[in-house]
């Protein structure tokens, strides 16, 4: 008897969360050549979520593919995404124009402590496409700026093309209450900017490390090599935390499809402690 | 008369080295200049120097035709700017400019190299330090080959 309930429960719950609702396209940003924004109207206001979280987007006819939210999350009648253009949905979804409708799952997964990190210094580590994941938790604590230490942003990308928001990081950096850098891989002579790996900055950053969290985003070669650029420093890894991604599909860790060893990216994750992932970091075989 | 040897003292490169090292260093030392645009050196000239950046930045550059010139890395305060004066046959493999106002300590290569020969205690410090920059630059430069940021399905 028990048993049956559980189970209706259970389907219930899988039921709401596998269908996708309903979100008109309200703007359309082209970021870079292969990059864009969708700025998403919820059917009804109020859609919550938590910086780091993800959606699952639907391009009806063409597929599904899991995407961080990205925008503030004070605001919750606009849900906002940036989207790298690399597959099929992707590629598709970038030709979308305002009106058009997408459908939305979520939001998804494990967030970042933000919340717990008040009184520590803030180092913000993006790489590429990684920065977006970490934009809400930026808003979130700039809106609450006094609360925090210092507060850095590192970015690292291909080239200057390649450069996401760039008109917001202009302001972050205009502030006099956070450091922000930003380097590419490589540049033309009239390039005044940085060049050279995004861990060549954490040398080069404010910040007392027995103080500091660490919030890193980009390709897994990059988060190793900048989480031992933050250790030479001095954070502990108990302070350092990093965004998984893997093949997302269902979004509530029932497929399997984004299980890696024990745990399932999309539900424990995709924000974790590096102590609880390091071991599966450094695993070939997953 | 003041010298650099206070300001040589606390830099990472030099901090930690044998005060009589220190005072040998600092007799090959020059308080440098260089305007935002201006060439410190140029690939293929006499590597005569390195220099200590106290306050700037400089980008490294190749020019390759057809595409103009590359930057292949850009160094800031206290970074070490050279190591071509190290190793024969003691010519600049890329051109240094300063993207902005960058000031410096010059320290003579050809002094320096005579120095290390007639005291090989101060030669092998020196060596490992300059390993020690050579290896993290040839880390960066192997991460950027991997070129992560491609879209081929990475971040």
């Amino acid at each position: 008897m028990i048993a049956t309930e559980i189970n209706k429960n259970l389907e219930n719950k899988i039921a709401v969360e596998m269908i996708p609702e309903f979100f008109r396209i309200l703007h359309v940003q082209r970021d870079t050549q292969d990059t864009f924004t969708l700025e998403l109207e919820p059917p009804k206001s109020g859609f919550t979520f938590a910086p780091g979280q993800f959606n699952m987007l639907y391009h009806f006819g063409v597929g599904e593919v899991p995407i961080s939210i990205c925008g503030d999350p004070a605001i919750n009648d606009k849900l906002t995404h940036t989207i790298r253009a690399v597959g099929t949905v992707t590629k598709s979804m970038q030709k979308m124009k305002k009106g058009e409708v997408l459908g939305v799952r979520g939001p998804f997964g494990s967030h970042w402590p933000v919340e717990e990190l008040v009184g520590n210094d803030i180092v913000i580590v993006a790489g590429g496409i990684g920065l977006p994941p970490l934009r809400s938790s930026i808003y979130y604590i700039l809106a609450s700026r006094e609360k925090y230490g210092k507060v850095v942003l590192l970015y690292g990308t291909r080239t200057p093309n390649d450069i996401l928001y760039r008109k917001e990081l202009e302001q972050w950096r205009a502030r006099f209450d956070m450091e922000v850098h930003v380097t590419v891989d490589r540049a033309a002579a009239d390039w005044k900017g940085n060049v050279g790996v995004v861990t060549t900055l954490i040398q080069r950053s404010h910040f007392d490390p027995f103080n500091t969290v660490a919030m890193i985003v980009g390709p897994e070669i990059m988060m190793r090599f900048t989480i031992q650029e933050l250790q030479k420093r001095g954070v502990v890894p108990e302070n350092i935390f990093i965004s998984m991604e893997r093949n997302m599909k269902c979004g509530i860790g029932f497929c399997g499809h984004c299980q890696c060893g024990s745990t399932f990216i999309c539900k424990d994750g995709p924000v974790y402690p590096f102590k609880a992932i390091k071991d599966i970091l450094v695993k070939r075989e997953i | 008369m003041e010298t650099l040897e206070p300001l040589l003292s606390e830099h990472p490169f030099i901090k930690g080295l044998d005060p009589k090292h220190i005072q040998l260093i600092t007799g090959c030392a020059s308080n440098v200049r260089f305007d935002a645009g201006q060439i410190i050196f140029r690939e293929g000239e006499e590597a005569d120097q390195f220099y200590v950046i106290r306050q700037g930045k400089v980008a490294l550059q190749i020019y390759t035709p057809g595409r103009g010139s590359i930057i292949i890395d850009t160094l800031t305060d206290g970074d070490i700017l050279g190591w071509s004066w190290l190793i024969p046959p003691y010519l600049w493999r890329f051109d240094a400019v300063a993207t902005e106002l960058t000031r410096a300590i010059a320290l003579d290569g050809k002094c320096l190299r005579n120095k290390c020969e007639a005291d090989h205690d101060l030669g092998f410090e020196l060596l490992k330090r300059f390993a020690s920059i050579v290896d993290s630059r040839l880390e960066s430069t192997r991460i950027r080959l991997l070129d992560m940021y491609d879209s081929n399905g990475n971040k």
